[in-house]
């Protein structure tokens, strides 16, 4: 377990260090993210000892979501005054992404491929 | 409060035990719930136990800045938990390899109308520009969407909120959605609760099906990625 929490963290660093050197767009822990990913191609043997703490993490995903969630307590003066755009806004496109994306994929799929 | 029990209070809650606690605590409370509930969707642990905490903050009047002292540490592993997606990432890698055009565009193309669509509808309903901008990133995952929001010159913390609720969102009606729709393949599933509603949905497509999870949270990075390099451009007609 300490072994695994360790290459995680060891390639958040290094996602947020080039992240940081290089002036990316995007966020360290996705550099990371696809840094891990390029590591297991070189070393598969790495999953083993990832695998257990992987999973408990990426399976408790939604607790991480929590605190920043409960943030909405210094916003529901905002919140009150715009509810109706933000609530329409939220499902619409919420139901049109889902749509958007899974047919988009259905369409583009090599009929082979398909399930 | 009897005197001794108040100091106590007052001691405790200025340290980050009882808000670390009371977060696992509440989001306990959420799976407990979920899983009385047989797994349905509308019984999310995530807005669970956003609600026990927010209830929980205002009864005891403990500002949000105090409670997040002690959150953070959970907070924290947002970001080691993106990483740790690299390993269904790379368990994918030889299927992604194969058929990368059709995913990034099943991707980009749910990604644009997610928050195409929320920003055209919150503007003609009359949203202000503050909450425009915060809307636009609301399907990428907290970390990058936060940044993001803070380049735009949106209120990062907004953001925050509307990324969790479009995750919650996204959860709950996805398994409706695409069963309305006929979507059987857990691929196309979960890539799109991934694009859609980022961890959130990542986590509900866990839940109900790996395959569904590993292409959930390939599309939950890769939509993260192309959002952080594109919005900051498209913003600029907002």
């Amino acid at each position: 377990m300490l072994e695994a929490a360790t290459w995680l963290l060891a390639f958040q660093l290094a996602g947020e260090a080039a992240a940081r050197l290089f002036q990316l767009p995007v966020p360290g822990p996705v550099i990371g993210m696809v840094m891990l990913a390029i590591a297991l191609m070189a070393y598969p043997a790495l999953a083993d000892r990832l695998r257990g703490v992987v999973d408990g993490l990426l399976s408790n995903l939604g607790l991480l979501f929590v605190p920043a969630g409960v943030g909405v307590s210094l916003h529901l003066g905002l919140l009150e005054r715009e509810w109706l755009p933000i609530t329409v806004a939220l499902l619409v496109s919420t139901v049109a992404g889902i749509l958007v994306t899974a047919f988009l994929m259905r369409l583009l799929m090599p009929a082979e491929d398909r399930r | 409060m009897s005197e001794p029990f108040y100091k106590l209070w007052v001691y405790l809650a200025a340290g980050p035990l009882v808000w670390l606690t009371a977060t696992l605590i509440a989001y306990q409370i959420g799976r407990y719930l979920q899983a009385r509930t047989r797994g349905n969707p509308a019984a999310n642990p995530v807005l669970i136990a956003v609600i026990l905490l927010v209830l929980l903050l205002a009864r005891t009047d403990v500002p949000y800045a105090q409670y997040f002292a002690g959150a953070q540490f959970v907070h924290f592993l947002l970001g080691t938990a993106t990483v740790a997606l690299g390993l269904p990432l790379w368990r994918e890698a030889a299927m992604l390899r194969r058929h990368i055009g059709p995913l990034l565009l099943s991707i980009a193309g749910g990604s644009v109308t997610a928050a195409g669509t929320a920003v055209v509808v919150a503007w003609a309903l009359g949203a202000s520009r503050a909450t425009l901008l915060s809307l636009a990133p609301k399907s990428v995952t907290t970390p990058i969407a936060m940044g993001i929001t803070e380049k735009l010159g949106g209120i990062p913390s907004l953001t925050a909120v509307l990324v969790i609720l479009t995750g919650v969102l996204g959860a709950i009606i996805a398994t409706w959605v695409l069963d309305t729709a006929g979507i059987r393949d857990w691929r196309a599933r979960g890539l799109a609760a991934g694009t859609v509603a980022h961890g959130i949905g990542t986590a509900r497509a866990y839940q109900v099906n790996p395959t569904a999870g590993a292409y959930a949270g390939l599309a939950m990075g890769v939509n993260g990625l192309l959002t952080a390099i594109v919005l900051p451009y498209a913003a600029r007609w907002l």
